[in-house]
């Protein structure tokens, strides 16, 4: 049951909180994973560039990760302060609209993306400006603001070096902390001689000249623009406080020199406590660039008189949150901080990139975050069905996340809810054969061995089986398998082999220990 | 429409957790709190920190505060700088270019035409080498330490703080707060580090000793 | 001590040396080595995949089978199939089981190990008395590393192996690319993955690539068999239940079998 504006409590029971509508905002591809890995899998310069810069970042956060003794204890804290904010949302987010308010802010509240795009609209035409700039922001790329603006004749600037870049080029982030990733130096050069107006023609493509040229290009605009829009990585309930994390100066530019600053917010991203910063200030630059700190860090509370933006605007984004807050399991997911260290460990990721997930959240987190907050069964062949499948299940993102978010264990509980929807599939009725088999250890003998003379057929006198039929061909396109054995273990054990050589290995055994024993009163002989 | 927006979801936050019930919780902050180190351990620390970051560091005594900037902005060049209104004009007197107040009816672009800015600051993270400026007097608008190419920062060593938690435990939050830790910079480039992006393209960092 | 050997199903029918090895390498340390016969699959496969109710019977049948009180310890050669019985079971059970499943779960659960684990934390052993003349490997599969935490302790009894020479695998601890139906749905991920194992494991020079887990070795194999690089995989256990008087001989590498 779900009541008309789609969400809310109707005639008092609790409704299942509804997701975005399909097909707004950055929250689905085009496509299933494995289809979209295979072409980025044959893009060896993707692949180089993303191993490099993986290994770099895993190697600093290792680094300055290690040198914190309490880092676990840091991680608990973290862990425990997220999830203690999603048991109290409700006050939390009350809190921080009232001490917005009483700092001279504004607080709109958005159910989802399109509803969020059209306030920010709103609020630019206010203003009058036709021009926006940006803060580089998970959120806005999420809803798709920029595109929404753009249809209105209003112009987003991204001002972060990496946004910039996507931006010029067309095209979209594929990191969430270093989203021109792949693309290379020479690539950046054309795309800027290309897309910067009034570049040198002449521009190499060494990496400071390039962060230069953008500098000259968009200081212009932070003098100019009058409106600036930004991400929030914390808002603080009780003070009403803002912070955005960054490095190039950007965000302290678009948040200090406009005269209108509008904050686009998830709900999940508010914390209790001023205090709870002293947490994740630490956990955040760790985990993410691997700096014991990063540059800038902008913290503000509504509007200060004579500094900064003198009208502050504060969008709180539902967009799909409370449909993965009603799920017991995947909420977890929540309590991500978008410092993307899984990314950098996860060997998916470092082979696929981030466009082959489709969305804005690319990589461990992504496969987890994306279809909760998207859905992933809304439409037949669903690409976000086939996200949690994307893994390995190795485990590295768990033991690299700040906020000890169980990706495995929600990929599972997430593969689970998908087969549950499902209804019947081959896939099905295969694991159910197999379940019944497995069941009756009497089938399960018999099973062993019928399959065992066809395999070693097919194996042929090699013994290696190179060559399998669909669905198991993507085995054997790279790997051999070796031919079933003449015998399983339980026959052998069963066998008079197996008995006597159970047999010999315990009396041996034996007569190594009295052997050794023995030694050893000779050795204390000697001793003596 | 807003409005109904608010209530809306609230009232998917509540219906959510009422159908998932709350999570099993107790926040234990049983990390490092409250530390203090030696004087002499908080600037070894810091300074190493700010070289680390590519920050020129110098440390003076109070009485050679005016100067240790005048030698810092000597140096790179510095003839215009900019000042907020609450600096000690006394730091200032041993600089022999033109110093501009600043109010905040200046409109920012026009801070672009300064060479240079000194600070004093609020607070500083040892561990980290962050310094936390906090829009005092002294500090000023968040534009005047931006829109200028080098920013001279003045830290008092009794205002270094071992870590993160005792230094956010300094802070006033209603107050505009800029964590600085370093000169701006982005590795957006095949991650080759590149400083000064936006930001000051220079930060000289000056510890008094005795203040 | 008596100890439940749970043969994995994979071990049973395509890896029966692994098993092999296991019991007698527990006979040789003076243990009872019980296989309770009506032991098939711990249902790993099934809840990785995403199905949950369709394992219950499975999931069942091993608390059944090894719940046994006389069984001091229940040990398998698998780092996955340890940590789905230690970590999913009580998933299972408590979403389809009922309370008496649940309890069953949980006490058989406690008394679970893989190989290594039961060596070295349960019988006190890191040295088993092994020889094993050759340049050896150590893949550490990510189920054990991550999930049940064995941490160096397979490298320990590895150290303590007579005449042994172990290289080190660069970047040891990133996946292998198998993941069970992982290997299927996203093969080309998978063999991507894959193929920079078997560059690592072939850098190091190594006769033998060894690992705890008989999934992971088979993937591997797999790999190192289609390149012919001469490398073989063995489990842990065929290595530390090779000694002088019966030495494991070195097999053939899997493409010139």
């Amino acid at each position: 049951m779900s009541s008309p504006t789609g969400g809310g409590t109707f005639l008092g029971l609790p409704a299942v909180p509804s997701r975005p509508p399909y097909g707004t905002g950055n929250l689905r591809g085009d496509r299933a994973f494995p289809e979209a890995a295979r072409e980025e899998l044959g893009n060896d310069q993707l692949r180089r560039n993303l191993a490099k810069a993986t290994r770099t970042i895993r190697g600093k956060r290792l680094a300055v990760t290690a040198e914190l003794p309490d880092w676990e204890q840091l991680r608990e804290a973290g862990a425990a302060i997220k999830t203690d904010t999603m048991n109290r949302l409700p006050e939390l987010l009350e809190q921080l609209e009232r001490k917005v308010t009483e700092h001279g802010g504004t607080v709109h509240w958005a159910r989802d993306g399109v509803e969020a795009n059209e306030i920010v609209t709103r609020l630019v035409q206010e203003s009058g400006s036709d021009e926006v700039i940006k803060v580089k922001s998970m959120a806005t790329q999420e809803i798709g603001l920029n595109e929404h603006l753009e249809s209105r004749g209003i112009t987003a600037h991204e001002t972060d070096l990496a946004e910039l870049i996507v931006q010029l080029a067309g095209d979209r982030p594929s990191h969430i902390l270093v989203p021109a990733i792949h693309r290379n130096r020479e690539e950046i050069r054309d795309i800027f001689r290309a897309g910067i107006p009034g570049v040198d023609p002449g521009l190499d493509a060494v990496p400071a000249h390039l962060a230069a040229a953008a500098r000259a290009h968009l200081r212009k605009k932070f003098m100019t623009v009058p409106v600036a829009v930004s991400g929030a990585n914390f808002g603080i309930a009780e003070t009403g406080t803002l912070s955005v994390v960054e490095s190039e100066g950007n965000g302290r530019m678009c948040l200090t020199l406009p005269r209108t600053l509008i904050t686009v917010m998830g709900i999940e991203k508010v914390l209790p406590r001023y205090r709870d910063l002293e947490v994740f200030l630490q956990l955040l630059p760790r985990s993410s660039t691997g700096e014991r700190m990063n540059p800038y860090t902008s913290m503000w509370t509504g509007v200060t008189p004579g500094d900064g933006p003198q009208e502050f605007h504060l969008v709180l984004l539902d967009n799909g949150r409370t449909a993965a807050l009603a799920d017991r399991i995947g909420r977890e997911a929540l309590n991500c901080i978008r410092c993307s260290a899984c990314l950098n460990v996860c060997p998916v990721y470092e082979r696929t990139g981030g466009h082959s997930y489709g969305s804005t959240y690319p990589g461990p987190i992504g496969a987890v975050l994306t279809p909760q907050l998207a859905g992933m069964d809304a439409a037949k062949n669903d690409p976000n069905s086939s996200l949690p499948y994307a893994s390995s299940l190795c485990g590295a993102c768990f033991d690299a996340c700040p906020v000890k978010i169980d990706i495995p264990s929600l990929l599972v509980e997430l593969r689970h809810q998908h087969t549950e929807r499902s209804g019947t599939t081959a896939e099905k009725l295969v694991m159910r054969a197999a379940a019944a088999v497995m069941r009756r250890p009497a089938l399960f003998t018999a099973a062993q061995r019928v399959t065992a003379a066809p395999g070693r057929l097919v194996a042929g006198r090699d013994e290696v089986v190179s060559r399998l039929p669909p669905p198991f061909d993507g085995w054997t396109d790279s790997r051999d398998l070796p031919a079933p054995p003449r015998q399983t273990f339980r026959s052998w054990l069963a066998s008079e082999e197996g008995a006597a050589t159970l047999r010999e290995a315990a009396e041996e055994g034996r007569r190594d220990r009295e052997g050794r024993a023995a030694g050893r009163e000779d050795d204390d002989e000697e001793a003596r | 429409m807003t409005s109904t927006a608010r209530e809306t979801v609230l009232g998917r936050i509540r219906d959510a957790l009422a159908l998932a019930g709350p999570g099993e919780v107790t926040v234990e902050r049983a990390y490092r709190t409250g530390r203090t180190l030696p004087g002499r351990e908080r600037l070894e620390l810091l300074t190493g920190r700010l070289v680390d970051y590519r920050a020129g560091v110098r440390t003076c005594t109070a009485d050679r505060t005016a100067e240790a900037i005048a030698e810092a902005l000597r140096e790179r060049g510095a003839r215009r700088v900019g000042v907020p209104a609450g600096l000690d004009p006394a730091w200032l007197a041993a600089f022999d270019g033109e110093v501009r107040q600043d109010s905040a009816d200046v409109p920012a672009p026009s801070l672009d035409a300064l060479d240079g800015v000194v600070t004093a600051s609020a607070v500083t993270c040892a561990e980290t080498g962050t310094i936390f400026l906090d829009g005092s007097p002294d500090q000023g608008r968040r534009a005047l330490s931006l829109v200028p190419d080098l920013h001279v920062c003045v830290v008092d060593l009794s205002s270094v703080v071992a870590g993160v938690p005792e230094a956010v435990a300094r802070l006033v939050p209603e107050r505009p707060t800029t964590l600085i830790s370093g000169p701006s910079a982005t590795s957006d480039i095949e991650l080759e580090r590149v400083e000064g992006v936006h930001g000051p393209r220079t930060l000289e960092v000056i510890v008094r000793t005795d203040a | 001590m008596r100890i439940g050997l749970f043969a994995t199903c994979l071990g049973d029918t395509l890896f029966p040396d692994a098993v092999k090895a296991t019991a007698v390498l527990l006979a040789r340390l003076g243990h009872e080595v019980v296989f309770p016969p009506e032991q098939t699959c711990c249902g790993q496969m099934h809840v990785n995949t995403g199905y949950q109710r369709e394992p219950v019977p499975l999931v069942r049948n091993f608390a059944e089978q090894f719940g046994d009180p006389s069984l001091d310890a229940v040990v398998m050669p698998s780092g996955s199939c340890a940590g789905s019985v230690r970590h999913q079971h009580e998933i299972v059970a408590a979403r389809y089981g009922d309370a008496a499943l649940r309890a069953r779960v949980a006490a058989v659960k406690a008394k679970t190990y893989e190989l290594s684990e039961l060596l070295v934390d349960v019988l006190g052993v890191t040295d088993v008395g092994a020889y094993f003349p050759h340049r050896v490997t150590y893949h550490p599969t990510c189920h054990s590393l991550r999930m049940l935490r064995v941490g160096d302790k397979p490298l320990r009894l590895l150290r303590a192996v007579e005449a042994i020479d172990l290289a080190e695998l660069p970047e040891a601890d990133t996946c292998c690319g198998f993941g069970g139906t992982f290997a299927l749905k996203n093969a080309g991920t998978s063999a991507a993955m894959l193929r920079d194992k078997t560059d690592a494991v072939r850098s190091t020079g190594a006769d033998v690539c060894t690992a705890g887990d008989s999934s992971c070795l088979m993937h591997i194999g797999g790999g190192l068999s289609r390149i012919e690089a001469g490398t073989r995989t063995l489990h842990l256990a065929q290595i530390l239940a090779s000694t002088r008087t019966a030495p494991h001989p070195l097999p053939q590498p899997e493409a010139t079998r």
